[in-house]
């Protein structure tokens, strides 16, 4: 299995070899993050630049360390502070970054599409980091790279995703990629946070709570982003937190060994309780690790080389 | 273009006498097997410190520790390949500062891939030293590097290919000279 793509614009394009090289390219990339010299030479000269029309801490954290620890030069752009307030378009800015000898963009843009956009205006390769409410693959890997170091594989696993479904490019993404590898996922939230025809993308569709967590491996809850809450969907965080808010009795319905994810930042006390987010079937911290060990597979893999050349088998 | 066999250079028995050999010479500079560990570069080198370590303990009634390295990550020519190699894991379950390393490889070539290894090596801490120890150096060295323990040197031109078999990988042991022929 090789990899062949400029870019990694969303799971929904990406076939299930290519996501379990992913996944294991990102194996020995743990380890670097864990040592003491968390460097490698591999990526010496070339340059990421992080290009957040968002707000993140995390996503570009993680962007910028894995970038750092494949010896790259990280470069990190907000909007805020940046030619965008000026009014320069998406395009643009993309194609100065590219001048200047960006060899990866990393975008994160509120607009859906805006990578795909990107990665056919310039020529360097292009994450998607999260587009609107279309996809945010990164994330899913990571989320997939975590059950799998945990349960050893992911297919036949029953996957249960709580919360903002319509809102959130995390379920989409995770929806591709688990069933790709063979998860049956369950989605779950209020009426109005699911979206009609999900159960299109292969999902069972609750609205009850209990019922959806019986027999469950894992359960990944969602954050409420209170960002994209102003169209009042549900009527207070409080009853959200009473019917859908993830405590100990409710965690008890799934199975004894089941894995709790959250793809952060966790609003305690509405997504979930503070006994659980720091509870023993918490990954939360974990899939912080392994975010970064994910992103700098990906690094790796889309920088390969001077594309059509021989491959050089000498010693 | 195909590979065609040109010549047998060791059958499953001079390996064997050349691996009990440098085991002997390992033990013979170290002075013994004190604070000694093998590592083994990805794939073949694996085996082979397997092995050595295996006469090593029967020689000495001590067994030495073994790390497997991959130096994917610290290749030369990552921007000159079409596709990115796949990565595997780095597995040294001790820690390499103060400790003799031995280092070992199948063939010895353009000292490339040891160069990688050294870098390695480096980065998960500081060793008393490191060696060098190969099954076969076939020379065209384009780095300053030499071997401390070599099982056999073989004069080979840039055009041939030189395949070392190990039971463990390919099912048998043997070293071939390989030719493309066209």
């Amino acid at each position: 299995m090789n990899w062949w793509r400029k870019d990694l614009l969303g799971l929904e394009q990406l076939s299930r070899e290519e996501i379990n090289l992913i996944l294991d390219t990102a194996i020995p990339m743990k380890d670097i993050v864990q040592r003491d010299i968390k460097k490698v030479p591999t990526l010496r000269g070339r340059t990421v630049v992080n290009l957040f029309y968002e707000p993140s801490t995390r996503t570009r954290t993680s962007f910028e360390l894995a970038g750092k620890y494949m010896g790259a030069n990280t470069v990190n752009i907000s909007t805020g502070s940046s030619s965008v307030v000026k009014g320069e378009s998406l395009k643009d800015t993309a194609k100065i970054l590219e001048v200047m000898g960006a060899d990866v963009v990393v975008i994160r843009h509120s607009m859906a599409g805006a990578a795909q956009i990107l990665a056919e205006t310039v020529s360097a390769s292009v994450i998607n980091a999260g587009d609107g409410i279309h996809e945010h693959p990164t994330q899913a890997l990571l989320d997939m790279f975590t059950i799998r170091e945990e349960k050893g594989n992911i297919s036949g696993l029953t996957v249960t995703i709580v919360g903002d479904i319509l809102h959130s490019r995390v379920v989409r993404s995770n929806i591709w990629g688990l069933t790709k590898l063979g998860a049956r996922v369950r989605v779950v939230g209020p009426p109005t946070l699911i979206p009609c025809g999900i159960e299109n993308l292969g999902v069972e569709v609750y609205y009850s709570l209990e019922e959806a967590l019986v027999g469950s491996d894992v359960v990944m809850a969602l954050r409420i982003q209170k960002e994209r809450q102003k169209k009042g969907l549900f009527p207070s965080l409080r009853e959200y937190a009473r019917l859908y808010g993830i405590t100990r009795e409710r965690l008890a319905l799934a199975k004894p060994d089941c894995l709790l994810l959250h793809p952060g930042p966790v609003n305690r006390g509405v997504e979930l309780s503070s006994e659980v987010a720091d509870g023993a079937q918490s990954m939360i911290n974990r899939q912080v690790t392994n975010g970064v060990a994910v992103r700098m597979a990906l690094l790796f893999l889309l920088t390969g080389g001077a594309k059509g050349e021989a491959i050089d088998t000498g010693r | 273009m195909q590979l065609k066999e040109k010549v047998q250079l060791m059958d499953a028995d001079k390996i064997r006498r050349t691996l009990t050999r440098i085991a002997h010479e390992i033990i013979e500079k170290n002075k013994g097997v004190e604070n000694l560990a093998l590592i083994g570069i990805r794939r073949r080198g694996v085996p082979l410190a397997q092995r050595i370590a295996a006469k090593i303990a029967e020689i000495e009634g001590k067994s030495v520790d073994i790390g497997i390295l991959d130096i994917t990550l610290y290749r030369d020519d990552l921007s000159t390949l079409a596709q990115q190699p796949v990565v595997h894991k780095t597995e040294i379950p001790f820690s390499v500062k103060g400790k003799k390393l031995v280092l070992v490889d199948d063939v010895l070539f353009t000292g490339r891939t040891v160069r990688a290894a050294l870098d390695a090596i480096i980065d998960l801490g500081r060793p008393a030293c490191i060696q060098l120890a190969v099954l076969v150096d076939r020379g065209h060295r384009e780095l300053p590097i030499r071997a401390d323990f070599v099982g056999k040197n073989v004069p080979t031109s840039r055009k041939e290919i030189i395949s070392v078999k190990l039971a463990e990988i390919d099912g048998e042991d043997r070293v071939i000279i390989e030719e493309f022929t066209d």
